[in-house]
């Protein structure tokens, strides 16, 4: 439990200390720093987190290892729904996303989630690059706290 | 034991080659670097048939009469080859096992390093402590 709140607060710390700390940065420039730091954890975490795991067969193999595994190790939650149109696009939805469940539900913060989904983008895109699949992720919120994430597979 | 022990990079650049005392370098890295084919032979033909086992240890790649070749792949593919001394009997493959699996672990935690750059050959003085006590068998 207390390793979970950590892992809160020092998120909270690095988006706040982004957008509001040292060096004022642009919207779009914070959170490209925020994706790039997601994406150097995912990178290093994936290697210590497949250790045990066998030979994965496919791309969507990755994809439900990311959904399950990934998923509750880091937010303690699997994702609740994997959708993939068999050519490249997957999209999780997580009906309660972990960083966006402190937040009131109404219309007041919507415009402000989108800060705390950076990290977590980074960090698929971090994961999948080691895993060796290139792509794009974007996140996406309509009603708080529940988000989607489309991973766009790049491929040649 | 082992005579080399190397990590091989994703696009297949060495990223760490150590060759016992004695024995001839040149030759050793050419050994690592054609067991390469081999490793992506076994990859890719797992994956063409399903039930299979997935295991990330492939085994013994192949035997010359100086030398065997054993390689191991990791889930991010970066591949581990250790050749041992084809003289040597005694060692099981449970024990190959057993340094790959620890070599995978000195890894890890190299990666885990922040001062390391993914990608970079590996200079760590604690993975070269762990490289040396792998091949001294304790």
């Amino acid at each position: 439990m207390a390793e979970e709140a950590m892992f809160d607060f020092i998120h909270m710390e690095a988006v706040s200390y982004v957008f509001q700390g040292g060096e004022k940065l642009a919207e779009d420039e914070a959170v490209s720093k925020l994706e790039h730091m997601g994406f150097a954890t995912g990178y290093r975490l994936v290697e210590r987190l497949t250790r045990e795991s066998g030979r994965y067969k496919d791309e969507l193999d990755i994809m439900k290892y990311i959904c399950k595994d990934l998923w509750v190790t880091v937010y303690k939650k699997q994702i609740d729904n994997l959708r993939t149109n068999h050519q490249g696009v997957y999209v999780l939805h997580d009906n309660r996303f972990r960083f966006l469940s402190h937040m009131a539900t109404g219309k007041q913060y919507l415009q402000y989630a989108p800060r705390y989904l950076a990290f977590t983008c980074g960090l698929v895109r971090g994961c999948l690059a080691n895993l060796g699949v290139t792509c794009v992720v974007t996140a996406e919120v309509t009603q708080l706290p529940a988000c989607k994430f489309q991973i766009q597979v790049q491929r040649g | 034991m082992a005579v080399c022990v190397s990590v091989i990079g994703k696009e297949n650049s060495p990223l760490y080659i150590w060759v016992g005392n004695g024995k001839e370098e040149l030759h050793l890295h050419y050994l690592a670097h054609t067991a390469l084919d081999v490793i992506q032979e076994k990859v890719s033909a797992v994956n063409k048939t399903p039930g299979d086992t997935r295991e990330l240890y492939l085994g013994l790649l192949y035997a010359s009469e100086e030398y065997k070749v054993f390689g191991y792949t990791t889930n991010t593919r970066i591949k581990f080859v250790i050749i041992t001394d084809a003289a040597n009997t005694t060692l099981r493959d449970n024990e190959i096992r057993m340094m790959f699996r620890r070599l995978h672990n000195m890894y890890t935690n190299v990666v885990c390093n922040p001062f390391y750059v993914p990608g970079e050959q590996i200079t760590s003085r604690e993975f070269d402590k762990g490289v040396g006590a792998l091949v001294a068998g304790n």
